[in-house]
């Protein structure tokens, strides 16, 4: 009995300290931009996000970059909420007006990227879905988001600019969760952006239609009023629309804002 | 059959158990009384009869309860399993009733989706023999809180099994009852109570379900979407609405639970 404490006792103190690892903070390096960056990004930016993060580590050995990755509208009541962030990246001008209204944002948010949508459907598209109209097929179950987050807005404005009428048998949450009803066979189609089919090839197609070009989200960026590391966070604000920020996100399928 | 009553123990209450009872109190009270002082007292009637806020209402309280009974035909028997015969593996069984309860209820809801979904091991054969689909249906989300809300019910059966003095069923084991009939009209009646708490947890835990809810039976208005997702969905637009709705939920769910611990736990 003592040695199973002992040993319950041993895993719950690393589970604690565990935690305190990562303050071994990051050396000053070479170059100007130095400390730790908090970026909120929408969830659709995870994989590309990702990716410049490590480049911008890599270019500024002397900086940290932490997301936190979540529907934007989450993300917005958080950061009004007080959390710690730097930099908050949305995916729709809606989302970011939550926090500028709330004077939390520091200058006018710049829109860095534009995503589409496309209708995802398993690899090979068993249903030989082409546009809109198929998914009103009579047994094709499809999956929207929920109106209240940018995905469901932009596929409602699709939908209605193509005059058609669907019944969805859910609306999801997140634009994540739409796609993941997809991969695991659930439904036969959802409205997700070009980037999340293009994030997941392995398991979906993602059909190009017309009308998502009437439903094109602006995604944009803003250095946060209260954000505790301005400098650094200007600097990743900055490196985000540089042309390697810019490479990483279009070849993720983001078209660039003109 | 007489019952000994706990003694009362005189004396001071002592300070080291006042302080932190408090705390803890505190502590769990504190965030209500956020969403009180938060909430938008005067929109509120507008709100309360906007469409779609009853619904989901009405379809929480439906499914929470028809999970509770689901759980009570099969949760009770398990529980008197566990603490009444011994089998091989006994140990293993009861460290498995509870992976509910450590599963992320998301990561239940797609456990859930690999068994009873559309290519699911079950939900497959149901779906090419009779045509039934359970992932978004309104018994998708029965599912769904039964799923997670049944070790709650479970644990309190057993441990109210096994704090029960068994010298009642012997008794009417010597008396020539059989194991079914001394269950019936021995056990139950004696932990009566104990089902009734665990219910009554199980019942709440159901009514609060979020992420296997959604992840299984996914989100659409009058069918599957219940409170705590509407909580969820109004927090994405409007925090004030997230809180008036979540208001509703707490003062029906404190109402319905307060008046069924009053007749039923306390007892006469």
């Amino acid at each position: 009995m003592r040695i199973r404490l002992a040993v319950l006792a041993a895993l719950a103190l690393w589970g604690v300290t565990g935690c305190g690892d990562d303050a071994a903070a990051p050396a000053a390096g070479e170059s100007g931009v130095t400390g730790g960056v908090t970026v909120f990004a929408a969830a659709s930016l995870t994989e590309s996000f990702t990716q410049i993060g490590k480049d911008f580590e890599a270019a500024n050995p002397g900086a940290k970059v932490t997301f936190n990755f979540a529907g934007s509208s989450q993300l917005a009541t958080q950061i009004n909420e007080g959390a710690p962030a730097d930099v908050f990246a949305a995916a729709s001008p809606s989302t970011m007006k939550t926090v500028t209204d709330a004077s939390n944002g520091d200058g006018t948010p710049v829109t860095f990227v534009k995503n589409q949508l496309v209708i995802a459907v398993p690899k090979g598209n068993p249903d030989g879905v082409t546009g809109l109209a198929d998914l009103t097929k009579p047994g094709v179950k499809v999956a929207l988001c929920a109106e209240q987050v940018p995905c469901g807005a932009a596929a409602r404005k699709a939908l209605d600019t193509a005059g058609v009428t669907l019944t969805p048998v859910t609306l999801e949450q997140d634009v994540k969760a739409a796609l993941s009803k997809v991969k695991l066979g659930e439904v036969d189609a959802a409205l997700v952006y070009r980037t999340d089919a293009k994030a997941s090839t392995s398991d979906v197609d993602g059909v190009e239609f017309p009308e998502s070009a009437g439903a094109v989200n602006d995604y944009p960026m803003v250095v946060l009023k209260d954000a505790p590391h301005k400098a650094a966070a200007r600097a990743f604000v900055t490196y985000v629309q540089s042309d390697r920020g810019v490479a990483v996100l279009t070849a993720a399928g983001f078209q660039a804002p003109q | 059959m007489t019952v000994a009553k706990p003694r009362r123990v005189g004396g001071r209450v002592p300070l080291p158990l006042v302080i932190p009872a408090g705390l803890g109190l505190l502590f769990l009270v504190l965030p209500l009384a956020g969403l009180l002082i938060r909430a938008p007292w005067t929109t509120l009637p507008q709100r309360l009869t906007e469409p779609g806020v009853l619904t989901a209402l009405r379809l929480s309280l439906q499914t929470a309860t028809l999970a509770t009974l689901l759980c009570l035909v099969l949760g009770v028997p398990l529980a008197w399993l566990l603490a009444r015969v011994e089998f091989p593996g006994r140990r293993l069984v009861r460290a498995l009733v509870t992976v509910p309860l450590v599963l992320p209820p998301v990561v239940g809801g797609v456990a859930l989706l690999l068994v009873f979904g559309r290519r699911g091991i079950v939900g497959g054969w149901l779906d090419s023999t009779f045509g039934i689909t359970l992932p978004f249906t309104t018994t998708g989300v029965v599912l769904a809180e039964a799923f997670v809300a049944m070790p709650f019910l479970v644990i309190a059966v057993e441990g109210a099994l096994r704090g029960a003095d068994t010298r009642y069923e012997e008794a009417a084991a010597t008396l020539g009852a059989g194991r079914w009939i001394t269950f019936t009209h021995v056990t139950l009646p004696l932990v009566a109570p104990g089902v009734a708490a665990g219910a009554v947890l199980c019942w709440a835990r159901a009514l609060g379900e979020f992420g296997a809810t959604i992840t299984f039976a996914g989100n659409f208005p009058g069918r599957t979407q219940t409170m705590p997702l509407a909580v969820y969905l109004a927090l994405e637009t409007d925090l004030q609405s997230a809180i008036v709705l979540s208001l509703i939920l707490l003062a029906v769910s404190v109402t319905i639970l307060a008046s069924l611990r009053d007749r039923w736990i306390t007892g006469p």
